[in-house]
């Protein structure tokens, strides 16, 4: 069938010549003048001033104890709390969401028992605020005075209720960034993977858990950065992790300021770095997405 | 001749989505070496059927055997057991399918997407799956795409790439759903090229589709199904130029 194409023809066609200013230059000789944005530049000004003052007081105000600061930055103190609190960060997260994954394949199984409970554990653990959770487990003793012929208070110390309640609370949100990211994959990559003979573990490891991982990575590492600040409420429980750690050096010295500040900069850089590996993992698991490679 | 041979048996199928019956008693048999086109309207329950083949979908009643021996069950007496995983997914390696939508792994190569099933259901070194799996991308018309991501292959390639990863694993029976449907037009050429020279190297098929020149050429049985029932099937001379049927009929005349 001869298909003529009405919308190319026209585009195709010359422009007719009448059409044209009788002044009109070569089009490709004029030059494009952007227009001019004074708003934007009057409120990035604005902004930018506000910003200098912020600064200059910052600087100027004495009380912040800049010289403290640095005395401080890289004392043993500080750096045996700030190596408890990534401590304390990896072992929550890696058993947080060895737990949360194994919830979340309960919670998409066939059986109605291991779904049910797993939907009751996300429900409580998110349900309970994480300092009562381990105000809780600190008394834990008065519930069971012993176990297994130990005395409970022996058995579970300060860390060891640290991780616990962290890693109960933890496991009950990685289950549904989990779950989350499983049922973010295809159905046709399972059934897909079904009709290759692939089993259960096999497709799960290799086939949709490696697709998850995209829609998992960024609410990870979320709530990495959260966990990492999150651990500093373990100082309730005497655990000397890094804001413990510099609670105890301004009990001492009064400096109470220069020495939060001392924890906000860990903290932040911390932070900072996670940030910057999360760019990396992303871009492992965005393999066969991008246009080009 | 090895033609007289059932591959397929399928005997009065019958499968339902809730209130929704899907397939209302449907046999069919396809002999070994033959290639089978079902053709019909959306919902008549043709896809629904291709996947019982190899127990995608499971059936209400009825059986469906392939080369012999009934898929997902193992009967007894007048009893039907469902098999264990482990044996429906061996059944299954013997059974390859092709997607619409090509359902290629997005985050493995081309070669591993080929290689993963023989590796890991069939047990094949490393190795010699590759190089099967290079001869097999050679004979699809890829062999410079091995290193490639699906992504960045056309839809024509993803789905040859698709057949290359059914044929991996050497199936006795091949089912296609709507191979070229997701195609853009210029792209279901080189899709059906390499099914029809499958077809012409005798490997027992079933087609779900809706290309009626293709099942003229290549169909031993044109079947046509409506509202869950095959309504007559034959071959493509008989069905596709004098059909039976007014629903057949009808449905020719909008599709020719």
């Amino acid at each position: 069938m001869p298909l003529v194409d009405p919308v190319s023809d026209t585009l195709d066609a010359p422009a007719p010549p009448a059409a044209a200013p009788p002044d009109a230059p070569d089009p490709a000789a004029l030059r494009i003048v952007p227009r001019r944005r004074t708003g934007r530049r009057a409120a990035a000004a604005v902004v930018l001033a506000l910003l200098a003052l912020a600064l200059v007081s910052v600087v100027r105000n004495d009380a912040f104890q800049w010289d403290v600061v640095a005395d401080y930055f890289l004392t043993t103190a500080v750096l045996r709390g700030l190596g408890l609190t990534l401590w304390l960060t990896v072992a929550v997260m890696v058993l947080g969401f060895a737990l949360g994954t194994l919830l979340a394949a309960m919670r998409l199984s066939d059986n109605p028992v291991l779904r049910g409970v797993s939907w009751g554990y996300v429900w409580l653990f998110r349900s309970m605020p994480i300092l009562v959770q381990l105000l809780f487990w600190f008394n834990i003793g008065a519930l069971y005075p012993t176990v297994l012929g130990v005395k409970t208070v022996d058995l579970l110390g300060p860390v060891a209720i640290a991780v616990i309640g962290l890693t109960l609370h933890e496991a009950a949100y990685a289950a549904e960034v989990v779950r989350g990211g499983i049922l973010s994959v295809d159905k046709g990559q399972l059934e897909a993977a079904q009709s290759l003979g692939l089993g259960a573990w096999r497709r799960l490891r290799r086939i949709v858990l490696p697709q998850a991982m995209r829609a998992i990575v960024p609410p990870a590492g979320n709530m990495l950065i959260g966990t990492l600040k999150g651990t500093s409420i373990v100082s309730v429980i005497a655990v000397q992790d890094l804001l413990y750690s510099v609670q105890l050096v301004y009990h001492r010295t009064y400096q109470v300021i220069p020495l939060l500040l001392v924890a906000t900069l860990w903290y932040i850089v911390v932070t900072s770095v996670l940030g910057a590996g999360q760019f990396f993992v992303e871009r492992h698991y965005a393999r066969g997405t991008a246009g080009a490679r | 001749m090895s033609t007289q041979t059932a591959m397929v048996d399928v005997r009065s199928v019958h499968k339902s989505y809730g209130p929704l019956q899907v397939l209302k008693g449907v046999d069919l048999t396809v002999r070994a070496g033959e290639v089978t086109v079902v053709l019909g309207p959306s919902g008549s329950g043709k896809s629904t059927l291709l996947r019982t083949i190899n127990h995608l979908e499971k059936v209400d009643s009825g059986s469906v055997s392939v080369d012999g021996s009934l898929v997902g069950y193992r009967r007894s007496g007048n009893k039907l057991h469902e098999l264990r995983e482990r044996e429906i997914l061996k059944q299954r390696t013997g059974i390859g399918f092709v997607f619409q939508n090509f359902h290629l792994f997005p985050h493995l190569t081309v070669l591993a997407n080929i290689t993963e099933a023989p590796v890991s259901a069939l047990r094949r070194p490393k190795k010699d799956a590759e190089a099967a799996a290079r001869a097999l991308l050679d004979r699809v018309g890829l062999a410079d795409k091995a290193d490639a991501y699906p992504k960045q292959l056309s839809g024509g390639q993803q789905q040859r790439v698709a057949i290359a990863r059914a044929l991996a694993l050497e199936p006795k029976l091949l089912l296609f759903d709507e191979p070229t449907s997701a195609l853009d037009p210029e792209l279901v050429g080189e899709v059906l090229d390499v099914i029809k020279d499958l077809a012409h190297q005798g490997t027992t098929m079933v087609v779900v589709t809706h290309e009626i020149g293709f099942a003229r050429e290549v169909a031993d049985t044109v079947v046509f199904m409506d509202g869950g029932r095959i309504v007559e099937q034959g071959p493509p001379g008989q069905v596709l130029d004098h059909p039976r049927h007014a629903r057949t009929t009808s449905f020719l005349s909008k599709v020719l």
